[in-house]
Formats: C-alpha cells, sequence, structure tokens
C-alpha cells in the first residue's frame, strides 16, 4: 500500500506543482483569458455537475453536451475498428492483394481527414451522419494498416502448425491470425481512439447544433474564457480517462504477450 | 506407411534441395534422417507432411497420396516457442487440434491432460508455455502431437534446441510413448503404434533412438545409405551408449554423413 502510495506521488508531483503553480501565476496577474484552476473547476460544476445526486450530478446540459460527443466518438471508432480490421485481415492474408492495394492504402492514410470535413457537410449534411463520417474514414487506417501488417507477420511456424493439426479457415483465423496480430491490432485502435477524439471535436468546432465542440462555439460567441478553458480541461480529461480504459482492457487481452515478451529478453 | 519415391525438389530461386529421393518406413518404425547441413532433410520433411509440393516424385501416407496436409499425420517442429501458440494455455494448445477430431469440449480436454500426463508434465495444464523451460515447452509439442493420435509422427530436430542432460530425458521420453506401452496409451490404433520420422544432425541421437538411420548427401540430398540399428530395447542411455555395436554403428554413421 505504502509502495503504491509513493508511486502515485513519484509520478503525479510534478502535475501537482504545475497546477499549484498556475493557481498562484493566475490570481496574481488576474486576467481574464487565463482563469485559476479553481474557477475553471467552479465553471465545471457550474456547466456540467450541477444536476442531482439521483443523475450522477449531471446536470441537463452536460446530457446534451456529452452524449451527442461520446456517442459519435465511440460509435466511429468501433465502426472504423471493425471494418478496419477485417478488411486489415483480408488484406494482410492476400499478398496480391496487398501488393494492389498498398499504394491506394498509403494515399487514403495520406487524406489529412479535417480536409475531408466541407466535403461530408456537402454530401451527409450536418449531423450525426456527418459527424461518424468524418471518425470512421479518418480513424480507420490505423486500425486497418496495423492489422495488415501484423497479420503479414504471423510466425510462419505457427502457421504450418495451423496447417499441420488441421485448422483451417474461420479456425485459423480465430485462434492463430487473429490473436498473433493481436498486440498490432491494439496498437492501431489505441492510436485510433486518439485520432477519434480528436476528429469528434474538429467536426463539433466546424459545424454542428450539439456536443462538446459546439459549447466551445458558444463559450466563444458568449466571449466566455473560463467557459473555454472549462472545454479544454474537460477534453483532456477525457482522452486520459479512454485511453486509461482502452488499456486496462489491452493490459488483459494481451497479457500473453507480455509475459511472454519478458520470458523471451 | 510412407512410400517416397523420385523425390525431388527444386526452390524458385533455383536451389535444388534433395533429388531423388527413395524411402520406405514400414507401420512402427521410427527411422531417423541424418546429414550434413543443408542436405535438404527438412524439405523432404516438409514435403512429407504437405506443407510443400515437392517439384518431383510421389509420397504416399498409409497407401494415400499426399496432397495437402494427411489427416493423420502430426509434427513436432525444432522451434517450440515459435509452434507452440503463446497465447493459449498449455492445456489449449494440447486441445486445439483435437477440434479436427470432432470432439466435445469437455472431450478434448480430457485427452489433453492424458496426454499431458503422458510426457510428464501434470499440473502445467492451466500455464502459459513461456512459463515453462524449454525442455517443458518441448514435451507440450510432443504431447499435442500425441493427443492427436497421429499414424505418422514426423519430427524436425526436435530435441536440438535444449540442453543435453534434457536433450537425453527428451529422447528416452520418445521412445517410451512411441508403441502405447505406457498407460494412457493408443490401444485403439489397430496394432503396430506410431510411425515416426525423426530428422536430426545429432549422430548419437539418430542411432539411439531409432530402428533404421537413414544418411542423406550434401546438397542436393539423396539418400546416402541406410543403417539397420540392431540394438536391444529397451534401450538406456549409459548401457546402450556403452555398447560395441553402438560405438559401431555411430562410427559408420559418421563417417557416411561426412564422405560425400
Amino acid at each position: 500500500m505504502k509502495r503504491v502510495g509513493l508511486g502515485f506521488l513519484a509520478r503525479f508531483w510534478l502535475l501537482v506543482l504545475l497546477v499549484v503553480a498556475w493557481e498562484l501565476a493566475a490570481r496574481r496577474a488576474g486576467d481574464l483569458y487565463f482563469p485559476p484552476p479553481t474557477r475553471i473547476v467552479s465553471t465545471m460544476r457550474e456547466l456540467w455537475w450541477s444536476g442531482r445526486p439521483s443523475r450522477l450530478w449531471l446536470s441537463e446540459r452536460a446530457v446534451d453536451d456529452f452524449v451527442p460527443s461520446l456517442s459519435h466518438l465511440l460509435l466511429g471508432w468501433a465502426l472504423a475498428g471493425i471494418v478496419g480490421i477485417a478488411v486489415g485481415v483480408g488484406i494482410g492474408l492476400s499478398r496480391i492483394a496487398y501488393l494492389v492495394l498498398d499504394p491506394v492504402l498509403q494515399f487514403g492514410r495520406a487524406v489529412p481527414p479535417p480536409t475531408l470535413i466541407p466535403f461530408f457537410m456537402v454530401a451527409f449534411g450536418l449531423g450525426t451522419s456527418m459527424q461518424l463520417a468524418v471518425i470512421v474514414f479518418g480513424v480507420v487506417w490505423p486500425v486497418l494498416l496495423n492489422t495488415a501488417e501484423g497479420v503479414r507477420a504471423v510466425e510462419p511456424v505457427q502457421l504450418d502448425s495451423a496447417r499441420v493439426f488441421g485448422l483451417g479457415g474461420f479456425a485459423r483465423l480465430w485462434y492463430v491470425v487473429l490473436p498473433a496480430a493481436g498486440p498490432r491490432i491494439f496498437a492501431g485502435l489505441r492510436v485510433a481512439l486518439g485520432f477519434a477524439l480528436i476528429l469528434m471535436v474538429i467536426a463539433e468546432l466546424m459545424g454542428s447544433g450539439d456536443g462538446i465542440g459546439s459549447r466551445l462555439n458558444a463559450a466563444e460567441r458568449e466571449f466566455r474564457p473560463d467557459q473555454l478553458w472549462a472545454g479544454i480541461v474537460l477534453l483532456g480529461a477525457v482522452g486520459c480517462v479512454l485511453n486509461g480504459l482502452f488499456l486496462l482492457v489491452e493490459r488483459k487481452a494481451l497479457a500473453w504477450h507480455r509475459g511472454a515478451r519478458r520470458t523471451i529478453t | 506407411m510412407l512410400e517416397i519415391a523420385g523425390l525431388g525438389h527444386r526452390y524458385a530461386d533455383g536451389h535444388q534441395a534433395v533429388e531423388g529421393v527413395e524411402l520406405h518406413v514400414a507401420r512402427g518404425e521410427l527411422v531417423s534422417i541424418v546429414g550434413p547441413s543443408g542436405c535438404g532433410k527438412s524439405t523432404l520433411l516438409r514435403c512429407v507432411a504437405g506443407l510443400q509440393r515437392p517439384s518431383e516424385g510421389r509420397i504416399a501416407v498409409g497407401g494415400r497420396p499426399v496432397d495437402g496436409v494427411p489427416d493423420d499425420l502430426a509434427v513436432v517442429f525444432q522451434d517450440y516457442t515459435r509452434s507452440l501458440f503463446p497465447w493459449l494455455t498449455v492445456r489449449d494448445n494440447v486441445a486445439l487440434p483435437l477440434r479436427r477430431r470432432g470432439l466435445a469440449r469437455a472431450e478434448r480436454r480430457a485427452q489433453a491432460l492424458a496426454a499431458l500426463a503422458q510426457v510428464g508434465l501434470d499440473g502445467t495444464a492451466g500455464k502459459y508455455p513461456w512459463q515453462l523451460s524449454g525442455g517443458m515447452q518441448q514435451r507440450v509439442a510432443l504431447a499435442r502431437a500425441l493427443a492427436y493420435r497421429p499414424a505418422l509422427l514426423l519430427m524436425d530436430e526436435p530435441f536440438g534446441s535444449v540442453d543435453a542432460q534434457t536433450r537425453e530425458d527428451l529422447e528416452d521420453l520418445l521412445l517410451s510413448v512411441r508403441g502405447g506401452t505406457d498407460p494412457g496409451g493408443r490401444a485403439d490404433d489397430g496394432g503396430g503404434g506410431m510411425t515416426i520420422l525423426l530428422v536430426t544432425h545429432d549422430i548419437d541421437e539418430s542411432v539411439y533412438v531409432g530402428d533404421r538411420v537413414v544418411v542423406l548427401t550434401g546438397a542436393p540430398g539423396r539418400v546416402h545409405s541406410e543403417l539397420r540399428v540392431e540394438l536391444p530395447a529397451p534401450r538406456d542411455q549409459i548401457v546402450t551408449r556403452g555398447l560395441p555395436e553402438f560405438v559401431k554403428l555411430r562410427a559408420e554413421v559418421g563417417r557416411a554423413v561426412r564422405r560425400p
């Protein structure tokens, strides 16, 4: 228990120190653009956590802001994950498909996803489908390319073992190829999750009636720097929480990989 | 059990690995294949396993021509760290191939545990392969092959990556599990036990475990000579290796391997 406490202190002392320093500096400067952290937190509470305890203190506004943002983010990421893994496996298993499609994929990946927002706005109008399209198109690449690489890199001896012991088709895919490519697939999904958050915010900032991004737009129009800061801190926290949850799942799913690597090296 | 006639294989890069190999292996026989490194031993084995289509010649296992991996064939690869699946427990590694046998899950697990007991690995079922020593991992690979109950077992330098002591233990284990003289056994295979083809670069090993030793020439590999091993059973690491007959055979095989 003591070691956990010390570990926490060792990792977070700088963060705590910076927040305290920021608080002191902001109070002394009294600048409207740079509110102290305590003010940001109270703005956050007033905006989003002033609801009834029965609803986890979430305010009406929190529901209006969080639900669309997070649902778009997670749905887009999940769709991109499914498509990316499915197509990536197909490409990774076929040498010819890989050779033919690689240039196409490299181009697709190189297109900066935000440049597609104006097009998607024209094509889908403002709203959920546009935002989902942006997120899916933007984050499918790391999943797809990592999956294809992972599938291509499966140990030949493992594939030989699967063939010798009669694992074909679906069984080979499920018990051998996917687990072997697992570390790469998870790496792709983690990168994609970070991208998805960025693209969610950009899509909302560029035009949409709801979500955390549109709250930032409103705060800008109403000239509320404290609310802008509240949004920044909130999005940072969302990113940390999502990444943390993802790492928990990854750690569980890839426990074998960490163990195996430790013993080999 | 195994018929190889006129087998030759040339790789796409023009390298002729084996040429004109003739080999007949009777049911229940354990044949060791030795030869200088790069003589195409592994290519030969891959062709028999159906992992590679030879460019010339015919191979038949149990009277049926090899076209794809035969149903009743198992392989123990040299590189156990790569041939076992690190994401599966020891038990699931052994049980997974039994899906092909159409067994229910409980039945697969029971057979896996029996095979693990056979190779002296009780109590490791819940561990992962990488938590075991190299010798134990190769025992898992052997258990996987045994649980599958193949008529023909191919071994590609199976004990090449473990230390000398472990190697001797594994050689004795192989001798004890073939033929089904042990409990947990193989009473249902119609008699005669497993046929085993063992590729090795260790001359002593080839004589110690084999009923017959086949020596291949350097690349391209051809059958140089065959020697019948008439050593008394049961074989023993100390006693057998001290017999004049063993010493004589070892010298003969050694000369055959070195002479082109």
